[in-house]
């Protein structure tokens, strides 16, 4: 287990101290929610309207710019072959590298939404359910994205084909994770269904996707 | 311990890298592998660390537990140093060895390297020499009986190079086995040597 923790500790401090791989991710949520409202027009109820899914939309846009270099970095500096040597199964490794992406990466796009949802005109009573949502949908994006990550790490630019082979995989969180935002602002009784498939969905991608990262590693090793 | 290896062969695409390849180290001798590039040298030493799978054959350590894989019980050092540039050399050092399970002072096993004085420099800075003692650094951040080392002495200058003679010997002399990859002599005790050829035959 302190193998475990040490991982995600090293991970989360390489994070801080680059630093430009969350300036990415941040600055480009910012550029796509700044545009889409320029792009629209003046139509302030449409814009209300569409909010919650565009802030979705580009959450997912910048997470995938980071995900590509989950592994990418320790299987060029020989580390993951280190790490593949150590105590720890590699589907703990995978685990571990996963949830640190989404403690360095998706909870500080979690925390600037509701600013961006200012700007998107978002009603007032949208944003408590807004960063719920997202809390409870983000983690199968960063779980799933350790499997397209281990899949390409070999490839050479592998960041287009990342979100070719992730964007459909994201596609149940982004249905159950919109859909829980319009049925709370509608009361609609369908916010619980929704919002629990939605932690379905995390929970699912945590426990499945570190073997079949773990696997796509393994044969990658080789 | 004891490392047996038993008519080991090791396909990579489908090419017959190592075919019935057969020795044993005894605890506390080191065995040199030689042999042109493209031998196998490498590949042995992944397949010995459980990196790549072999196709058939069977290695493992006698009298180690069997609950442990030979992944778990080895150290492997190979071309690339498994260095983080943005952490300093302290922080790479501690890194492993806490992921390692290894325990005691960091300080030690730096000094024994010669990278005491550096060991709050991001590790960017450090040369091809001073990377290569870092990587060396982690078989005595954590106690493990196999040691398999790729070109341990690539770009180690006179000093280093005995600093890791040192370290072997007593790494040796503690029963423990080393496997290197190796074009040149390295003059470690008890050392055999293994001839690799590339193998040209189709499986």
């Amino acid at each position: 287990m302190s193998a475990f923790s040490e991982l995600v500790r090293r991970d989360i401090w390489i994070a801080w101290k680059e630093g430009g791989t969350l300036g990415v991710a941040l600055g480009f949520y910012l550029v796509v929610v700044v545009l889409l409202p320029l792009a629209l027009g003046p139509d302030l109820n449409l814009i209300a309207r569409i909010a919650p899914a565009v802030l979705w939309v580009a959450f997912l846009l910048s997470a995938l710019l980071s995900l590509g270099r989950l592994f990418e970095a320790d299987f060029e500096d020989g580390s993951l072959d280190v790490l593949a040597t150590g105590t720890l199964p590699l589907e703990a490794v995978v685990a571990g590298k996963a949830l640190a992406h989404w403690l360095t990466t998706a909870l500080p796009l979690i925390a600037l939404a509701p600013l961006l949802g200012l700007l998107l005109n978002l009603r007032p009573d949208a944003y408590g359910v807004l960063v719920a949502t997202m809390l409870a949908g983000t983690p199968a994006v960063s779980f799933l994205g350790a499997i397209g990550a281990a899949l390409t790490v070999r490839t050479r630019r592998g960041g287009l084909l990342i979100g070719l082979l992730l964007l459909p995989l994201f596609v149940p969180t982004l249905i159950f994770g919109i859909e829980a935002i319009g049925a709370a602002l509608s009361d609609a009784d369908s916010f619980a269904a929704s919002f629990l498939l939605l932690l379905a969905v995390s929970l699912a991608a945590m426990v499945l996707a570190p073997p079949a990262a773990a696997g796509a590693l393994r044969f990658q090793l080789q | 311990m004891k490392l047996i290896v038993d008519k080991l062969s090791v396909l990579r695409d489908s090419r017959a890298i190592l075919a019935d390849l057969s020795f044993t180290v005894e605890p506390g001798s080191s065995l040199l592998l030689v042999g042109p590039n493209g031998a196998g040298k490498t590949t042995l030493l992944r397949t010995l660390a459980g990196l790549l799978p072999a196709s058939a054959g069977r290695l493992w350590l006698e009298g180690g537990r069997s609950e442990q894989s030979l992944g778990e019980l080895c150290h492997y050092v190979g071309h690339l140093n498994a260095i983080k540039s943005t952490l300093t050399v302290e922080e790479n050092a501690r890194f492993w060895q806490r992921y390692l399970g290894g325990a005691g002072p960091v300080d030690a096993a730096l000094a024994r390297f010669g990278l005491a004085g550096l060991k709050d420099i991001p590790a960017a800075y450090l040369s091809a020499g001073q990377k290569r003692r870092l990587a060396l650094a982690r078989l005595l951040l954590a106690r493990r009986p196999l040691w398999l080392l790729d070109e341990p002495a690539a770009a180690l200058d006179h000093d280093a190079q005995a600093a890791l003679t040192a370290v072997v010997t007593a790494g040796l002399a503690a029963g423990g086995l080393v496997v290197a990859a190796t074009h040149q002599p390295l003059g470690w005790p008890n050392e055999r040597t293994l001839r690799l050829q590339p193998a040209t035959r189709a499986p």
